[in-house]
């Protein structure tokens, strides 16, 4: 086992190297940063100084070296825009995309697992029929689609909720999070629910599909002979086998929602990471798109090497080292 | 294939799924024949008609029947060609997409190995990763612009196509028919294209209509963000960004015509995808 993780984190690292050289050498092919940065009617001498600054009249390879020194430093560059170091902004951020990730899971799966355990027991029952239907609406549905009918319909209409930002941040227990103040509260939630319907629907189909080839199990089948209560079958005997599955799929899902909070987050002016890679891509501020995106591989590779291991951990038919 | 129609359309869902889908792949297609206004030509705009609610009347005289956009072009006319310009980034993204995948599941299956391993290895880490991140990799690097949304989309789909097309094409790489080729001393160029292709690509079908649909939504989404197509030819996505300035002002037909649209497109899409892997499982 820890073979396996150390294998897995030593593959890790060196695709992050290489996702370092692809992005840094493209980026550098996009264009001249300089011509965003500073007003036409700037005079040559200050544009030398700023570029010589930067140490971008230097060549590409020695660019690179610089670069990657500086990344095992931990430094990441400046932004272009605001001066501060790229990773740092990142960081920074990314308790915000977290926060609401975290929350978005949360709603997906109190809505998701129940609604999909029913529609699995009883798929041709009305709440399977419509819990079907709905999971199929929430993937059809494009989030920020989905984003703008919340906005519309809870914000401008209602004058419910807030249209977007993220409330005021509250401290307990060392964690500090907007969910423990009411204006956070109230800010988070449009996002949030935003963000889970995509996931909301993965639980339902999953739970569904897993509660269908349970229920025809012969132990199943069993428990109903012996009188046992539908509550207690659907609560001990089905959700116990589909536990597992779940678990695991739940941190693919949990990844996927990471990336894909760029939408919710760009709408709703979440001040998460995915509102500052936007931004940063539209003024091409290189660092900090390269900050983010080594950031969000590291990520993705730790997730994927996690929900292996708990995969292997929660189901021991599966063999981590493989072909057996 | 009339057998087939007849089976499909018992889910009355999905047959009407269907009937929309047609309907929008010919207006996609008939867009510059159908459509009321040549949105592309701006001589036909008139700025007196700019903002108009659905049912307006325009300064000439007609009517706006799905109202206009903030630069005086009917919406209706406007989603009709951004229906054609969405659906053709998609098909061309996914398209080029499952070249690329059933070539390489192709060669995988056949060669098996070291270059199995090697194709496994890159299909695992592509698929690790959700598409938007993969687009947004694309855009960071190349840019936006209309040829770099087709390559996110075919960049983030080929694996997917890939690993599908293999696991049947191992299979079949096995059978009787396949050996007798090898033993005929065919080329393996013969044995891929001509034996092991046409028997392995069935399964393809339903996961490429899903996956239409998945590259219609992640164009519409770079578009949303403004790092996806040009604003010259407006697909619908952009067509929703542009509504989006003006919510606030409750002029919500704006976003709301191209956004039904687009939410049609998926949905009876993905009705169609459903109904096909059902029938298949069946």
């Amino acid at each position: 086992m820890a073979v396996y993780v150390l294998v897995r984190l030593l593959q890790g690292i060196l695709l992050v190297f290489l996702m370092s050289i692809v992005a840094f050498c493209a980026i550098y092919a996009v264009g001249n940063p300089i011509s965003v940065l500073v007003s036409p009617t700037t005079p040559q001498s200050v544009i030398d100084k700023v570029v010589s600054g930067l140490g971008l009249d230097r060549p590409l390879h020695e660019q690179y070296l610089i670069f990657l020194r500086n990344l095992l430093d931990g430094d990441f560059g400046y932004s272009y825009v605001t001066g501060q170091p790229a990773l740092g902004m990142v960081l920074e951020r990314f308790p915000a995309t977290l926060e609401l990730a975290l929350t978005a899971m949360v709603i997906a799966m109190l809505v998701g697992v129940p609604l999909g355990v029913w529609a699995g027991y009883r798929p041709n029952g009305v709440v399977g029929r419509m819990a079907s239907g709905f999971s199929m609406l929430l993937i059809s549905l494009p989030p920020f689609w989905t984003a703008l009918l919340l906005i519309i319909v809870f914000s401008i209409e209602a004058r419910l909720l807030p249209t977007g930002g993220r409330g005021e941040v509250a401290s307990v227990l060392g964690i500090s999070s907007s969910l423990f103040t009411q204006d956070g509260l109230r800010r988070i939630l449009l996002p949030a629910v935003n963000l889970s319907l995509f996931p909301m629907a993965m639980f339902i189909r999953l739970t569904s599909a897993g509660v269908r080839e349970t229920v025809s199990a012969s132990f199943i089948r069993f428990a109903r002979a012996k009188g046992l209560s539908t509550g207690r079958i659907l609560s001990v005997y089905i959700l116990k086998n589909i536990v597992p599955p779940v678990v695991t799929v739940s941190g693919i899902i949990f990844g996927m929602l990471l990336a894909f909070s760029v939408i919710t987050e760009s709408i709703f002016s979440w001040p998460g990471t995915g509102h500052l890679i936007i931004k940063s891509i539209q003024t091409s501020d290189r660092p900090v798109v390269i900050a983010y995106l080594m950031f969000s591989v590291s990520i993705f590779i730790v997730i994927n090497i996690a929900a292996d291991v708990v995969c292997a951990v929660v189901d021991p038919r599966i063999s981590l080292s493989g072909s057996r | 294939m009339a057998a087939y129609a007849r089976r499909f359309a018992r889910n009355r869902m999905a047959a009407l799924g269907a009937g929309i889908l047609l309907a929008m792949l010919f207006v996609a297609a008939f867009a510059p024949w159908l459509a009321p206004q040549d949105v592309y030509d701006l001589s036909t705009l008139d700025i007196m008609d700019s903002r108009l609610p659905p049912g307006g009347e325009s300064f000439a005289g007609g009517v706006y029947w799905l109202g206009t956009d903030d630069q005086g072009r009917d919406l209706l006319s406007a989603s009709m060609y951004g229906l054609r310009v969405s659906l053709v980034v998609a098909l061309a993204g996914t398209t080029a997409a499952l070249a690329i995948g059933v070539f390489f599941g192709i060669l995988a299956a056949y060669a098996g190995g070291a270059v199995d391993t090697a194709i496994m290895r890159v299909v695992d880490l592509q698929l690790a990763f959700p598409s938007i991140l993969t687009a947004l990799v694309m855009v960071a690097l190349f840019g936006a612009g209309l040829e770099k949304v087709v390559l996110a989309i075919a960049i983030s789909q080929w694996a997917i196509f890939a690993r599908t097309l293999r696991s049947t094409a191992i299979v079949e790489r096995t059978k009787e028919y396949v050996k007798a080729a090898v033993t005929l001393r065919y080329s393996s160029a013969r044995i891929m294209l001509v034996h092991l292709l046409p028997n392995s690509i069935a399964p393809l079908s339903v996961l490429v209509v899903a996956e239409i649909a998945a590259a219609i939504s992640l164009e519409a989404m770079l578009s949303f963000l403004g790092i996806g197509l040009p604003v010259t030819r407006p697909s619908l996505g952009l067509l929703i960004s542009n509504g989006y300035s003006y919510m606030l002002a409750r002029e919500y037909w704006i976003s709301m015509v191209p956004g039904a649209f687009l939410v049609l497109l998926l949905l009876s899409i993905n009705l169609v995808g459903e109904r096909m892997r059902q029938l298949n499982e069946s």
